[in-house]
């Protein structure tokens, strides 16, 4: 690919909305002239992939994404750097819900209990939650039976589908827990999916951190920073900006940061969850 | 610590957010405010909502039974949200600025006098210049049209018995069918123009819209009227038709409102005027007067705004005469007035057979016609129009009336 060109970006189409989106900072880089282009993956093993085979300059990663991406990067000898996120995607939690009337009143009392998650490759819904339940001594599928509502796999929970299926299956008794990210307990408060006084929260993981810009090294560094610059300087108060951030869900983005991902490493390290991706990935770059 | 808002027992989602929306738009952008509340969510709620909405916060530990405590910065989105909006005009046009010259695209649908978010879409109106649609009777004929509807089930004697003679009856179907007909162009051409109208002129597009459900009643009366004897109403002609076509194909609401309100309908007021003055039956009279009630409005209107727009625009007026002589010369291959509707209205002015009779209703049709052309004329020199210019002008609208 040649870099004297556009400063290519890839992104996962988890809904019609990011062509909107993208399109519309397409728009905004292009009249402050940096050339700038996107490509659209169904799911970010594709991205991570295209990204690693040096098809893309920086590519919108989801947390999990970014993981793949940096393990990959340093089994070959590389860098992954994280250099813009949302704020949105700062110190984030998940939490544990139950049923209010369940008799569940400490994290013991899961032992033995259906616990329902999202998609499998979701890290709010999924790996996070469950790897700090194993954290605190309560081992999945053997001291308590999870049911996984899969939506979208390869989307990697950005679909809110598989959690709202979660809720359901505890509202309809066919979990006794529910795992999701803590925003979507006022979501679902607020669509009906559960009322407010019929669920509450057993358990909340400490902060992480979601989605971000990923470079590699030997990105093309103006365009790169550029990009970097570009970003930084939009404001919510900007007419043009401010769709694109609504329908984003963002404010202001923000320098990146990788601290925040130490928990879903730590599940992924436990649950093995993409050590097979990575390998495959660094062999087909070798 | 102070605390600013004490939710007590109150959740957050249940209402507890309404108070601290209020509070952080009161401490304003950048300013902290300490909010405290004994729902054992509170944090977690707030922590996910602040994040959403770009505040930052501060979480104090909290000890079993003690109520949560939580510092939130404004972080300042919901002014830059409304950076740069506009107020729409006043929502009372009567106010200096209410109204403006030319309404802008991006206020859409807003109400007047709304405040509008910066960058909101661009809406498709044409009609977007006061000059064009404006008059400020329009408020005021708005209220009085809606103060003047009538429900046609209670306001004609639907009931009333009476027979006419084949022919008489025959002739007012006749008649009636050809008023639906010119009343659909009638409703269809307000109707066009509303969705081409920018909402910023509210009382006109009110107006309009009424304009439009009166026609809609008359269609409705003057078909049941058609019907209340005979199982099919009359004829419809090329002539009739291609005489209304040009009015539909008008694309300029001024020249449209000129040639459909001012001229059509004020032609219409005296046939309708003349309808119910000979009709042979309390139905058809009763149809004809609340039609023709209706109608004077339409045609106040359209003086009204025509002549606030000869006002600030007079070489409008040249415009407006080519428009007329313009639709003759379109129209002069084709028949007008169909014979049929011509004959009904001989037979209803004389009301019977006889050779005196026929004499006499065709003299009252050819009064009537001169009525017209002097209503027309009158109306033309309200406008403005010379003398000569609107003798003219009148000699050449449609023999089709409207």
């Amino acid at each position: 690919m040649s870099t004297q060109t556009s400063l290519i970006m890839g992104a996962v189409a988890y809904d019609p909305k990011v062509v909107t989106i993208w399109d519309g900072f397409q728009k905004y880089f292009r009249a402050r002239g940096l050339d700038f282009d996107y490509v659209l993956f169904s799911n970010y093993e594709k991205q991570v992939e295209a990204h690693v085979m040096g098809q893309l300059h920086v590519a919108w990663n989801s947390p999990l994404a970014w993981l793949q991406s940096e393990r990959a990067a340093k089994a070959l000898g590389r860098r992954a750097e994280a250099i813009v996120m949302r704020d949105t995607d700062i110190d984030l939690t998940s939490i544990v819900l139950v049923g209010s009337d369940s008799g569940i009143s400490k994290l013991a009392d899961l032992k033995g209990k259906k616990v329902a998650v999202g998609a499998s490759d979701s890290p709010q819904a999924k790996l996070i939650p469950l790897n700090f339940l194993a954290e605190q001594g309560l081992r999945p599928d053997v001291d308590f039976t999870v049911i996984v509502f899969d939506k979208l796999v390869g989307k990697h929970g950005d679909h809110i589908g598989g959690e709202r299926d979660a809720v359901r299956a505890l509202v309809n008794g066919a979990a006794d827990a529910a795992c999701i990210l803590d925003g979507n307990r006022l979501a679902f408060t607020r669509e009906g999916t559960i009322s407010a006084s019929s669920t509450r929260v057993l358990a909340q993981t400490p902060p992480f951190d979601h989605c971000n810009f990923t470079v590699l090294d030997g990105a093309p560094a103006e365009k790169i920073a550029r990009f970097r610059e570009l970003l930084m300087q939009m404001s919510y108060a900007d007419e043009e900006v401010r769709p694109l951030f609504d329908l984003e869900r963002l404010k202001s983005w923000m320098p990146g940061r990788t601290q925040g991902y130490a928990q879903l490493a730590a599940a992924v390290d436990r649950f093995g969850t993409i050590d097979g991706f990575v390998k495959g990935v660094v062999a087909q770059c070798k | 610590m102070q605390i600013d808002v004490d939710l007590g027992s109150l959740p957050f989602s249940e209402g507890g957010h309404l108070l601290i929306k209020r509070a952080l738009r009161s401490a304003g952008a950048g300013k902290s405010i300490t909010v405290a509340g004994m729902s054992p969510e509170l944090e977690i709620d707030l922590r996910s909502w602040c994040r959403d909405e770009g505040h930052a916060l501060e979480i104090q530990t909290r000890r079993p039974d003690q109520p949560a405590q939580v510092t939130i910065v404004n972080g300042g989105a919901e002014a830059k949200r409304w950076t740069g909006a506009q107020r729409a005009g006043q929502a009372d046009a009567a106010q200096t600025g209410g109204v403006v010259t030319h309404a802008p695209r991006r206020w859409g649908l807003a109400a007047r006098g709304a405040t509008v978010e910066a960058g909101s879409p661009e809406f498709d109106f044409h009609l977007v210049d006061k000059i064009e649609v404006w008059s400020d009777d329009a408020a005021r004929l708005y209220a009085q049209a809606v103060a003047a509807q009538w429900d046609p089930k209670t306001a004609i004697p639907w009931d009333a018995k009476f027979e006419l003679d084949d022919d008489v009856e025959d002739a007012v179907v006749q008649i009636m069918t050809y008023l639906i007909e010119n009343e659909t162009a009638a409703l269809i051409i307000p109707s066009r123009f509303i969705a081409q109208l920018h909402p910023h002129f509210r009382e006109v597009m009110q107006l309009l819209a009424v304009q439009a459900a009166d026609e809609a009643r008359h269609i409705d009366v003057f078909t049941r009227r058609g019907l209340m004897k005979r199982d099919h109403l009359g004829l419809s002609t090329i002539g009739g038709q291609a005489s209304l076509k040009t009015l539909i194909d008008e694309p300029e609401f001024a020249i449209a409102s000129f040639l459909l309100s001012v001229l059509g309908e004020g032609t219409f007021l005296s046939l309708l005027w003349f309808i119910e003055r000979y009709a042979p039956d309390p139905v058809t009279a009763a149809v004809a007067k609340l039609a023709a009630q209706d109608e004077g409005r339409h045609v106040a209107f359209g003086i009204a705004h025509l002549t606030q727009h000869l006002n600030h625009d007079p070489s409008f007026r040249p415009h407006l005469a080519d428009s007329v002589r313009r639709r003759h010369d379109a129209l002069q291959h084709t028949a007008g007035l169909n014979a049929e509707v011509f004959d009904a209205l001989v037979l209803l002015a004389a009301g019977s057979w006889d050779s005196e009779s026929l004499r006499r209703g065709h003299q009252r049709v050819m009064e009537l016609t001169k009525e017209m052309d002097e209503g027309r004329q009158k109306r033309l020199r309200r406008l403005g129009f010379s003398e000569a210019e609107a003798a003219e002008l009148s000699s050449l609208h449609t023999r089709n009336f409207m």
